[in-house]
């Protein structure tokens, strides 16, 4: 569990390390989940297997109460009581027809996509 | 001597550090138990108890963080953690590439569009678009592109938890309206529009979806964190 959590944490330090330089175009974590995938991917044999299973193992335990992790960002709404009363609303409905816009687009692409595919 | 109590556990953040853990064992309690409402999101529960209980008893968001970051932190790790997933299902990857591609492009372009359109619309000022366009990104990434766009990250993190719970709660009626029934689809969908709290949606109503969530999480958090330089 160290081990795993090491791994994680190591990437991401390197994600912002990296990060620092690109004057964060990509954020630092952003940058360490995708330097955690090209090291397995350019893996080979049994070089630092056991680092590695020991990092899918946490990332599975933290991807399973994913949940959870935005708790403490989401009570900071307390936050933001004077703009959702003057503009709740229009905040809510703008993230309301963002969604619902972004998911259709989304969806219909992906079938429509598929389905030429398979043409 | 309650309120020095208060003082007391104050001085730690043991209170809500463990009290965000229980509020969340019971949500996740709730939601299990009443899978067929999708209003009863775990997440959505959770924040709104807690936001009771500071009201209630006077506690400012600062004492509540002091305890509750150290959950919080564990974002930066999960974020790095979706790259292992995309690693393993990489066949699954390989196989629907490119309706991956063109949809992640379709989508990420259409929720930061659509929010700086609404934006607009609505007339909030800069600050506060600049705080909406990266809703759909996952909140660790949303807060980092938010504070490059000099937006509010504190804003974008309420914002960010609002889209994931909006989704995560208008996915399956919507999905079922449209008659969409390829879970690899719905669950790319959810996984773009609403990230991590559409994803533990996702895993609740089927293993693929829940897959497919996860990779457009992760994708999406990269595209985001490219396309808002076109906007803004």
């Amino acid at each position: 569990m160290i081990m795993g959590i090491t791994i994680l944490l190591l990437f991401q330090l390197v994600g912002e390390v990296i990060a620092y330089f690109i004057h964060g175009v990509v954020p630092g974590p952003v940058i360490g989940m995708a330097l955690i995938f090209v090291a397995l991917s350019v893996r080979r044999g049994r070089f630092m297997s056991q680092p590695f299973e020991e990092a899918t193992k946490t990332s599975k335990a933290l991807l399973e109460n994913l949940g959870v992790l935005f708790v403490p960002a989401g009570v900071g709404i307390v936050q933001h009581f004077d703009l959702i009363a003057e503009r709740g609303l229009a905040l809510f409905a703008t993230v309301l027809l963002s969604t619902v816009v972004t998911l259709i687009v989304t969806v219909w692409c992906y079938l429509a996509t598929k389905r030429l595919m398979g043409a | 001597m309650s309120e020095g109590l208060w003082v007391y556990l104050s001085t730690s953040p043991l209170l809500w550090l463990s009290g965000t853990l229980f509020v969340w064992i019971v949500a996740i309690g709730i939601a299990r138990a009443l899978p067929a409402n999708p209003l009863l999101n775990p997440v959505l529960l959770s924040v709104s108890a807690i936001v009771c209980l500071l009201s209630v008893f006077h506690i400012r968001y600062e004492s509540y963080f002091a305890g509750a970051q150290f959950i919080h932190f564990l974002l930066g790790p999960a974020t790095v953690a979706l790259g292992i997933p995309l690693y393993e299902k990489l066949f699954l990857v390989r196989a629907n590439l490119l309706p991956m591609v063109v949809a992640l492009f379709a989508g990420s372009l259409t929720a930061v569009a659509t929010t700086l359109f609404l934006g607009h619309v609505f007339a909030f000022d800069q600050t506060v678009i600049a705080s909406l366009a990266p809703k759909s990104a996952t909140a660790a990434v949303a807060m980092a592109i938010s504070s490059g766009l000099h937006g509010d990250p504190a804003l974008t993190a309420a914002v960010v938890i609002m889209t994931g719970v909006c989704g995560a709660v208008i996915v399956t009626p919507l999905m079922n309206a449209m008659k969409i029934r390829d879970y690899s689809a719905r669950g790319f969908a959810v996984g773009l529009a609403s990230h991590g709290i559409g994803t533990a949606r996702a895993y609740s109503v089927d293993p693929v979806a829940g897959l497919f969530s996860g990779l457009a999480m992760g994708l999406n958090a990269i595209a985001t964190s490219l396309i808002v330089h076109l906007f803004l």
